[in-house]
Protein backbone atom coordinates (compact mmCIF):
# COMPACT_ATOMS: atom_id res chain seq x y z
CA UNK A 1 0.00 0.00 0.00
CA UNK A 2 1.38 3.39 -0.92
CA UNK A 3 1.90 6.11 1.64
CA UNK A 4 -0.84 8.22 0.10
CA UNK A 5 -3.54 5.54 0.24
CA UNK A 6 -2.53 4.48 3.73
CA UNK A 7 -2.71 8.03 5.04
CA UNK A 8 -6.05 8.75 3.41
CA UNK A 9 -7.55 5.68 5.08
CA UNK A 10 -5.92 6.65 8.35
CA UNK A 11 -7.33 10.19 8.07
CA UNK A 12 -10.88 8.86 7.65
CA UNK A 13 -10.48 6.42 10.54
CA UNK A 14 -9.06 9.03 12.93
CA UNK A 15 -11.74 11.64 12.17
CA UNK A 16 -14.64 9.16 12.40
CA UNK A 17 -13.20 7.61 15.57
CA UNK A 18 -12.94 11.05 17.16
CA UNK A 19 -16.41 12.18 16.09
CA UNK A 20 -18.43 9.02 16.68
CA UNK A 21 -16.59 7.28 19.49
CA UNK A 22 -14.50 9.63 21.61
CA UNK A 23 -16.90 12.60 21.47
CA UNK A 24 -19.78 10.27 22.29
CA UNK A 25 -18.26 8.95 25.52
CA UNK A 26 -20.70 9.70 28.34
CA UNK A 27 -19.85 12.62 30.55
CA UNK A 28 -17.32 11.69 33.25
CA UNK A 29 -15.97 14.97 34.50
CA UNK A 30 -15.80 18.49 33.15
CA UNK A 31 -12.01 18.33 32.75
CA UNK A 32 -11.97 15.08 30.82
CA UNK A 33 -12.25 15.33 27.06
CA UNK A 34 -10.58 12.47 25.19
CA UNK A 35 -8.69 13.56 22.06
CA UNK A 36 -6.82 11.26 19.71
CA UNK A 37 -7.37 12.52 16.15
CA UNK A 38 -4.19 14.66 16.07
CA UNK A 39 -2.14 11.44 16.22
CA UNK A 40 -2.78 11.39 12.47
CA UNK A 41 -0.46 14.40 12.10
CA UNK A 42 2.16 12.84 14.40
CA UNK A 43 2.14 9.68 12.27
CA UNK A 44 2.68 11.38 8.89
CA UNK A 45 5.85 10.25 7.09
CA UNK A 46 9.25 11.86 7.76
CA UNK A 47 9.63 12.62 4.06
CA UNK A 48 6.68 15.01 3.82
CA UNK A 49 7.56 18.68 3.17
CA UNK A 50 6.93 21.33 5.78
CA UNK A 51 4.45 23.15 3.56
CA UNK A 52 2.58 19.89 2.96
CA UNK A 53 2.44 19.29 6.71
CA UNK A 54 0.87 22.69 7.34
CA UNK A 55 -1.79 22.20 4.67
CA UNK A 56 -2.62 18.65 5.85
CA UNK A 57 -2.78 19.91 9.44
CA UNK A 58 -5.24 22.62 8.45
CA UNK A 59 -7.44 20.18 6.51
CA UNK A 60 -7.45 17.69 9.41
CA UNK A 61 -8.46 20.37 11.88
CA UNK A 62 -11.14 21.96 9.75
CA UNK A 63 -12.72 18.56 8.95
CA UNK A 64 -13.14 17.86 12.65
CA UNK A 65 -14.36 21.43 13.17
CA UNK A 66 -17.21 20.97 10.73
CA UNK A 67 -18.40 17.96 12.72
CA UNK A 68 -17.99 19.72 16.06
CA UNK A 69 -19.49 22.99 14.75
CA UNK A 70 -16.54 25.01 16.05
CA UNK A 71 -14.96 26.30 12.81
CA UNK A 72 -11.28 27.18 13.29
CA UNK A 73 -10.70 25.86 16.81
CA UNK A 74 -9.09 22.51 16.02
CA UNK A 75 -7.69 23.84 12.73
CA UNK A 76 -5.62 26.45 14.60
CA UNK A 77 -4.24 23.86 17.04
CA UNK A 78 -3.44 21.37 14.24
CA UNK A 79 -1.60 23.99 12.16
CA UNK A 80 0.47 24.84 15.24
CA UNK A 81 1.59 21.25 15.87
CA UNK A 82 2.15 20.67 12.14
CA UNK A 83 4.49 23.68 12.17
CA UNK A 84 6.36 22.56 15.29
CA UNK A 85 6.66 18.86 14.33
CA UNK A 86 9.84 19.11 12.17
CA UNK A 87 11.68 21.02 14.91
CA UNK A 88 10.85 18.44 17.59
CA UNK A 89 11.82 15.58 15.27
CA UNK A 90 15.15 17.26 14.49
CA UNK A 91 15.94 17.47 18.19
CA UNK A 92 14.84 13.94 19.07
CA UNK A 93 15.65 11.81 16.01
CA UNK A 94 18.68 9.54 16.36
CA UNK A 95 21.69 11.08 14.71
CA UNK A 96 22.91 7.92 12.99
CA UNK A 97 21.42 6.98 9.64
CA UNK A 98 19.49 3.92 10.88
CA UNK A 99 16.81 6.17 12.30
CA UNK A 100 15.86 7.28 8.84
CA UNK A 101 15.33 3.83 7.43
CA UNK A 102 11.84 4.06 8.85
CA UNK A 103 9.06 5.86 7.02
CA UNK A 104 7.30 7.57 9.86
CA UNK A 105 7.64 8.37 13.57
CA UNK A 106 6.97 5.32 15.73
CA UNK A 107 8.40 3.86 18.94
CA UNK A 108 10.47 1.49 16.78
CA UNK A 109 11.89 4.22 14.60
CA UNK A 110 12.79 6.62 17.39
CA UNK A 111 12.97 4.47 20.54
CA UNK A 112 10.29 4.55 23.23
CA UNK A 113 11.63 7.44 25.31
CA UNK A 114 12.20 9.93 22.47
CA UNK A 115 8.88 8.91 20.93
CA UNK A 116 6.99 9.58 24.16
CA UNK A 117 8.74 12.92 24.59
CA UNK A 118 7.84 13.77 20.98
CA UNK A 119 4.14 12.94 21.45
CA UNK A 120 4.01 14.54 24.89
CA UNK A 121 5.44 17.87 23.72
CA UNK A 122 3.14 18.10 20.68
CA UNK A 123 0.09 16.93 22.66
CA UNK A 124 0.81 19.58 25.25
CA UNK A 125 1.11 22.29 22.57
CA UNK A 126 -2.09 21.12 20.86
CA UNK A 127 -4.15 21.06 24.04
CA UNK A 128 -2.73 24.26 25.54
CA UNK A 129 -3.48 26.22 22.39
CA UNK A 130 -6.94 24.69 21.95
CA UNK A 131 -7.99 25.12 25.58
CA UNK A 132 -6.61 28.67 25.54
CA UNK A 133 -8.74 29.57 22.52
CA UNK A 134 -11.75 27.80 24.00
CA UNK A 135 -11.48 29.56 27.35
CA UNK A 136 -10.57 33.04 26.09
CA UNK A 137 -14.19 34.00 26.35
CA UNK A 138 -14.95 32.00 29.45
CA UNK A 139 -13.45 30.50 32.60
CA UNK A 140 -10.73 31.00 35.19
CA UNK A 141 -6.96 30.46 35.08
CA UNK A 142 -6.96 27.51 37.49
CA UNK A 143 -9.57 25.67 35.42
CA UNK A 144 -7.47 26.39 32.35
CA UNK A 145 -4.33 24.78 33.79
CA UNK A 146 -6.11 21.75 35.27
CA UNK A 147 -7.89 21.17 31.98
CA UNK A 148 -4.64 21.21 29.98
CA UNK A 149 -2.99 18.72 32.35
CA UNK A 150 -6.03 16.42 32.50
CA UNK A 151 -6.70 16.31 28.75
CA UNK A 152 -2.99 15.81 28.01
CA UNK A 153 -2.90 12.90 30.46
CA UNK A 154 -5.93 11.26 28.84
CA UNK A 155 -4.51 11.79 25.35
CA UNK A 156 -1.13 10.29 26.29
CA UNK A 157 -2.92 7.27 27.74
CA UNK A 158 -4.84 6.84 24.49
CA UNK A 159 -1.73 7.31 22.33
CA UNK A 160 0.34 4.76 24.27
CA UNK A 161 -2.55 2.28 24.19
CA UNK A 162 -2.85 2.79 20.43
CA UNK A 163 0.90 2.22 19.97
CA UNK A 164 0.79 -1.00 21.98
CA UNK A 165 -2.33 -2.31 20.21
CA UNK A 166 -1.31 -1.39 16.67
CA UNK A 167 2.47 -1.56 16.36
CA UNK A 168 3.63 -0.29 12.97
CA UNK A 169 6.66 -2.04 11.52
CA UNK A 170 7.21 -0.09 8.36
CA UNK A 171 10.72 0.10 7.04
CA UNK A 172 12.15 1.32 3.78
CA UNK A 173 13.58 -1.45 1.69
CA UNK A 174 17.31 -0.86 1.75
CA UNK A 175 20.29 -3.02 0.89
CA UNK A 176 21.89 -2.56 4.29
CA UNK A 177 20.18 -5.72 5.59
CA UNK B 1 13.68 44.53 -3.68
CA UNK B 2 15.76 41.41 -4.15
CA UNK B 3 16.32 41.26 -0.41
CA UNK B 4 12.58 41.32 0.22
CA UNK B 5 12.07 38.36 -2.09
CA UNK B 6 14.95 36.52 -0.45
CA UNK B 7 13.44 37.27 2.95
CA UNK B 8 10.02 36.00 1.89
CA UNK B 9 11.52 32.86 0.37
CA UNK B 10 13.57 32.12 3.42
CA UNK B 11 10.62 32.37 5.79
CA UNK B 12 8.02 31.08 3.34
CA UNK B 13 6.95 28.18 5.60
CA UNK B 14 6.61 30.52 8.53
CA UNK B 15 4.43 32.90 6.52
CA UNK B 16 2.22 30.03 5.39
CA UNK B 17 1.93 29.01 9.03
CA UNK B 18 0.87 32.53 9.99
CA UNK B 19 -1.60 32.69 7.10
CA UNK B 20 -3.29 29.40 8.07
CA UNK B 21 -3.36 30.42 11.74
CA UNK B 22 -5.01 33.72 10.91
CA UNK B 23 -7.57 31.97 8.67
CA UNK B 24 -8.42 29.51 11.44
CA UNK B 25 -8.71 32.23 14.08
CA UNK B 26 -10.82 34.36 11.76
CA UNK B 27 -13.23 31.43 11.32
CA UNK B 28 -13.32 30.97 15.07
CA UNK B 29 -13.89 34.55 16.17
CA UNK B 30 -16.39 35.47 13.49
CA UNK B 31 -18.40 32.29 13.95
CA UNK B 32 -21.54 34.04 15.15
CA UNK B 33 -21.76 36.01 11.92
CA UNK B 34 -19.98 33.46 9.76
CA UNK B 35 -22.42 30.64 10.42
CA UNK B 36 -24.87 32.09 7.94
CA UNK B 37 -22.22 32.03 5.21
CA UNK B 38 -22.35 29.48 2.47
CA UNK B 39 -19.21 27.55 3.46
CA UNK B 40 -20.67 26.23 6.66
CA UNK B 41 -23.97 25.40 5.01
CA UNK B 42 -22.14 23.06 2.64
CA UNK B 43 -20.16 21.63 5.54
CA UNK B 44 -23.47 21.11 7.34
CA UNK B 45 -24.84 19.10 4.40
CA UNK B 46 -21.78 16.83 4.32
CA UNK B 47 -21.53 16.21 8.07
CA UNK B 48 -25.30 15.77 8.06
CA UNK B 49 -24.99 12.86 5.65
CA UNK B 50 -22.37 11.13 7.82
CA UNK B 51 -24.38 11.79 10.96
CA UNK B 52 -27.52 10.29 9.43
CA UNK B 53 -25.64 7.08 8.61
CA UNK B 54 -24.30 6.87 12.15
CA UNK B 55 -27.70 7.66 13.61
CA UNK B 56 -29.42 4.74 11.89
CA UNK B 57 -27.16 2.46 13.93
CA UNK B 58 -27.36 4.44 17.15
CA UNK B 59 -31.17 4.49 17.09
CA UNK B 60 -31.37 0.80 17.93
CA UNK B 61 -29.70 1.32 21.27
CA UNK B 62 -31.97 4.14 22.37
CA UNK B 63 -35.27 2.91 21.01
CA UNK B 64 -36.64 1.48 24.23
CA UNK B 65 -36.17 4.61 26.29
CA UNK B 66 -37.50 6.79 23.48
CA UNK B 67 -40.57 4.59 23.16
CA UNK B 68 -41.32 5.04 26.84
CA UNK B 69 -41.14 8.82 26.54
CA UNK B 70 -43.35 8.93 23.43
CA UNK B 71 -45.87 6.76 25.20
CA UNK B 72 -45.89 9.07 28.17
CA UNK B 73 -46.46 12.12 25.97
CA UNK B 74 -49.18 10.33 24.00
CA UNK B 75 -50.82 9.43 27.26
CA UNK B 76 -50.94 13.05 28.38
CA UNK B 77 -52.31 14.14 24.98
CA UNK B 78 -54.98 11.44 24.97
CA UNK B 79 -56.29 12.92 28.18
CA UNK B 80 -56.82 16.25 26.45
CA UNK B 81 -59.02 14.84 23.67
CA UNK B 82 -62.44 16.52 23.54
CA UNK B 83 -64.05 13.07 23.53
CA UNK B 84 -63.04 12.70 27.18
CA UNK B 85 -65.27 15.52 28.26
CA UNK B 86 -69.02 15.32 28.51
CA UNK B 87 -70.82 18.56 27.77
CA UNK B 88 -74.26 19.14 29.17
CA UNK B 89 -75.11 21.62 26.42
CA UNK B 90 -75.68 19.54 23.29
CA UNK B 91 -76.33 22.45 20.97
CA UNK B 92 -72.64 23.42 20.71
CA UNK B 93 -69.70 21.23 20.12
CA UNK B 94 -66.00 21.90 20.33
CA UNK B 95 -64.17 22.35 17.05
CA UNK B 96 -60.45 21.92 16.78
CA UNK B 97 -58.78 22.28 13.44
CA UNK B 98 -55.40 23.15 12.04
CA UNK B 99 -56.27 26.27 10.04
CA UNK B 100 -54.86 29.46 11.55
CA UNK B 101 -58.21 31.08 12.39
CA UNK B 102 -61.30 29.41 13.73
CA UNK B 103 -64.77 30.86 13.98
CA UNK B 104 -64.32 31.83 17.60
CA UNK B 105 -61.45 34.18 16.75
CA UNK B 106 -58.76 31.95 18.18
CA UNK B 107 -55.60 32.00 16.21
CA UNK B 108 -52.69 29.69 16.21
CA UNK B 109 -49.44 31.17 17.49
CA UNK B 110 -47.17 28.14 17.72
CA UNK B 111 -46.74 25.33 15.24
CA UNK B 112 -44.70 22.24 16.05
CA UNK B 113 -42.72 20.01 13.73
CA UNK B 114 -40.96 16.77 14.58
CA UNK B 115 -37.32 16.09 13.78
CA UNK B 116 -34.67 13.58 14.66
CA UNK B 117 -31.37 14.41 16.33
CA UNK B 118 -28.55 13.01 14.20
CA UNK B 119 -25.53 14.20 16.17
CA UNK B 120 -24.87 15.99 19.43
CA UNK B 121 -22.32 16.47 22.17
CA UNK B 122 -22.48 17.25 25.89
CA UNK B 123 -18.75 17.26 26.68
CA UNK B 124 -17.71 20.64 25.24
CA UNK B 125 -18.21 24.15 26.60
CA UNK B 126 -20.29 24.99 23.56
CA UNK B 127 -22.58 22.11 22.76
CA UNK B 128 -24.64 21.90 19.61
CA UNK B 129 -26.71 19.22 18.01
CA UNK B 130 -27.75 18.58 14.47
CA UNK B 131 -31.29 17.67 13.39
CA UNK B 132 -32.53 16.20 10.12
CA UNK B 133 -34.93 18.98 9.11
CA UNK B 134 -33.79 22.11 7.28
CA UNK B 135 -34.99 25.10 5.30
CA UNK B 136 -36.81 22.77 2.87
CA UNK B 137 -39.08 21.77 5.76
CA UNK B 138 -39.63 25.38 6.79
CA UNK B 139 -37.11 25.51 9.62
CA UNK B 140 -35.70 29.00 10.25
CA UNK B 141 -33.13 30.48 12.60
CA UNK B 142 -34.26 31.20 16.16
CA UNK B 143 -36.98 28.55 16.46
CA UNK B 144 -37.28 26.84 19.84
CA UNK B 145 -36.56 23.13 20.23
CA UNK B 146 -38.34 20.84 22.71
CA UNK B 147 -37.50 17.27 23.71
CA UNK B 148 -39.90 14.39 23.13
CA UNK B 149 -41.23 14.94 26.65
CA UNK B 150 -41.99 18.55 25.84
CA UNK B 151 -39.19 20.17 27.84
CA UNK B 152 -36.94 22.88 26.46
CA UNK B 153 -33.58 21.82 24.96
CA UNK B 154 -32.36 24.70 22.78
CA UNK B 155 -32.89 26.87 19.73
CA UNK B 156 -32.02 26.69 16.03
CA UNK B 157 -29.02 28.81 15.04
CA UNK B 158 -28.07 27.62 11.56
CA UNK B 159 -30.02 26.06 8.72
CA UNK B 160 -29.01 24.24 5.54
CA UNK B 161 -31.50 22.76 3.02
CA UNK B 162 -31.87 19.39 4.79
CA UNK B 163 -30.29 19.85 8.23
CA UNK B 164 -30.16 22.42 11.01
CA UNK B 165 -27.82 23.10 13.89
CA UNK B 166 -29.35 23.66 17.31
CA UNK B 167 -27.59 25.50 20.12
CA UNK B 168 -28.24 23.34 23.16
CA UNK B 169 -29.10 24.78 26.59
CA UNK B 170 -25.65 23.43 27.48
CA UNK B 171 -23.81 26.31 25.82
CA UNK B 172 -21.93 28.97 27.77
CA UNK B 173 -23.43 31.78 25.70
CA UNK B 174 -26.96 30.48 26.06
CA UNK B 175 -29.38 32.65 28.01
CA UNK B 176 -33.08 31.86 28.31
CA UNK B 177 -35.78 33.74 30.18
CA UNK B 178 -37.55 31.42 32.65
CA UNK B 179 -40.11 31.54 35.47
CA UNK B 180 -40.36 29.78 38.80
CA UNK B 181 -43.77 28.17 38.34
CA UNK B 182 -44.86 28.60 41.96
CA UNK B 183 -43.91 32.23 42.61
CA UNK B 184 -43.97 33.53 39.01
CA UNK B 185 -40.70 35.40 39.47
CA UNK B 186 -38.60 35.46 36.35
CA UNK B 187 -34.89 35.00 35.86
CA UNK B 188 -32.31 34.04 33.28
CA UNK B 189 -31.02 30.53 33.01
CA UNK B 190 -27.47 29.82 31.87
CA UNK B 191 -24.87 27.07 31.93
CA UNK B 192 -21.52 27.16 33.75
CA UNK B 193 -19.92 24.41 31.62
CA UNK B 194 -19.41 22.20 34.67
CA UNK B 195 -21.98 19.44 34.65
CA UNK B 196 -24.39 18.69 31.77
CA UNK B 197 -27.11 17.63 34.21
CA UNK B 198 -27.40 21.04 35.88
CA UNK B 199 -28.09 24.62 34.77
CA UNK B 200 -27.68 27.79 36.82
CA UNK B 201 -30.52 30.22 37.55
CA UNK B 202 -29.75 33.63 39.02
CA UNK B 203 -31.84 36.78 39.65
CA UNK B 204 -34.48 35.14 41.84
CA UNK B 205 -34.83 37.38 44.94
CA UNK B 206 -34.30 35.72 48.34
CA UNK B 207 -37.70 36.96 49.45
CA UNK B 208 -39.23 34.19 47.32
CA UNK B 209 -39.78 30.94 49.14
CA UNK B 210 -38.00 28.45 46.94
CA UNK B 211 -37.90 24.78 47.85
CA UNK B 212 -36.01 21.87 46.40
CA UNK B 213 -38.00 20.29 43.58
CA UNK B 214 -39.80 23.48 42.49
CA UNK B 215 -40.58 23.54 38.79
CA UNK B 216 -38.89 25.98 36.42
CA UNK B 217 -40.77 26.77 33.18
CA UNK B 218 -40.03 28.98 30.18
CA UNK B 219 -41.05 32.61 30.51
CA UNK B 220 -43.22 34.60 28.15
CA UNK B 221 -40.66 37.21 27.11
CA UNK B 222 -39.05 35.15 24.38
CA UNK B 223 -39.89 35.47 20.69
CA UNK B 224 -38.86 31.92 19.90
CA UNK B 225 -39.79 29.80 22.93
CA UNK B 226 -43.41 29.04 23.77
CA UNK B 227 -44.23 30.01 27.39
CA UNK B 228 -44.93 27.46 30.09
CA UNK B 229 -42.70 24.67 28.84
CA UNK B 230 -40.82 22.60 31.40
CA UNK B 231 -37.12 23.44 31.82
CA UNK B 232 -36.15 21.62 35.01
CA UNK B 233 -36.51 21.38 38.77
CA UNK B 234 -34.57 23.06 41.56
CA UNK B 235 -31.83 20.73 42.82
CA UNK B 236 -29.73 22.96 45.06
CA UNK B 237 -30.40 26.32 46.71
CA UNK B 238 -27.54 28.74 47.43
CA UNK B 239 -27.70 32.37 48.45
CA UNK B 240 -25.36 34.85 46.84
CA UNK B 241 -23.84 36.67 49.86
CA UNK B 242 -23.05 39.78 47.78
CA UNK B 243 -26.54 40.42 46.44
CA UNK B 244 -30.03 39.61 47.57
CA UNK B 245 -30.51 36.86 45.04
CA UNK B 246 -30.50 33.09 44.97
CA UNK B 247 -28.08 31.07 42.89
CA UNK B 248 -30.16 28.03 42.04
CA UNK B 249 -28.87 24.81 40.57
CA UNK B 250 -31.49 23.43 38.18
CA UNK B 251 -31.71 19.77 37.25
CA UNK B 252 -32.63 19.71 33.54
CA UNK B 253 -35.83 17.93 32.62
CA UNK B 254 -34.37 16.66 29.34
CA UNK B 255 -31.51 14.20 29.24
CA UNK B 256 -29.19 15.87 26.72
CA UNK B 257 -27.00 12.80 26.30
CA UNK B 258 -29.70 10.72 24.65
CA UNK B 259 -31.92 13.09 22.73
CA UNK B 260 -33.52 11.31 19.78
CA UNK B 261 -36.83 12.83 18.73
CA UNK B 262 -37.40 16.56 19.17
CA UNK B 263 -40.12 19.09 18.41
CA UNK B 264 -39.28 22.33 16.65
CA UNK B 265 -41.63 25.11 17.66
CA UNK B 266 -42.32 27.93 15.25
CA UNK B 267 -43.75 31.18 16.51
CA UNK B 268 -46.00 32.23 13.62
CA UNK B 269 -45.94 35.83 14.83
CA UNK B 270 -42.15 35.89 15.17
CA UNK B 271 -41.51 38.14 12.16
CA UNK B 272 -44.22 40.62 13.07
CA UNK B 273 -42.95 40.88 16.65
CA UNK B 274 -39.39 41.33 15.48
CA UNK B 275 -40.30 44.04 12.96
CA UNK B 276 -42.20 45.86 15.70
CA UNK B 277 -39.18 45.71 18.01
CA UNK B 278 -36.88 47.00 15.26
CA UNK B 279 -39.26 49.84 14.42
CA UNK B 280 -39.51 50.81 18.07
CA UNK B 281 -35.73 50.99 18.31
CA UNK B 282 -35.65 53.34 15.30
CA UNK B 283 -38.26 55.65 16.81
CA UNK B 284 -36.55 55.97 20.18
Amino acid sequence: MSDLVRNIIRFAIFILLQVYLLNKIPFLHRFIAPYLYFLFILWLPFSISRMGLLVIGFITGISLDFFMMTPGLHAAACVLIAYLRPFIINILAPKDATGFSYREPSPRAMGWTPYIVYTLVLTLFHHSYMVLLEWLSFGSILDFIIKIVATTGISMLLIITTELLFPRRMKFRTNTA
Amino acid sequence: MRNIFLFIRRFFTFFTFLLLQVTALWFLFTYNRFHRAKGLGVGNQITGWFNTQYNTVEDYFKMKEENRRIHKLNDSLMNLLPANFIRSDTSTHLLTDSIPYDTLGHYRQYRQRVAQVVYGTVNAEKNYFQINKGSKDGIKDDMGVLSSEGSLVGKVINVSPNFSVVMSLLHVQNKVNVLVKKTKSSGTIEWDAKDPRFLILKNIPVSDSILKGDTIITGSYSLSMPPGKMVGTVAEINKDPATNFFILKIKTAANFADLQQVFIVENLQHDEQEVLLEDTKKKM
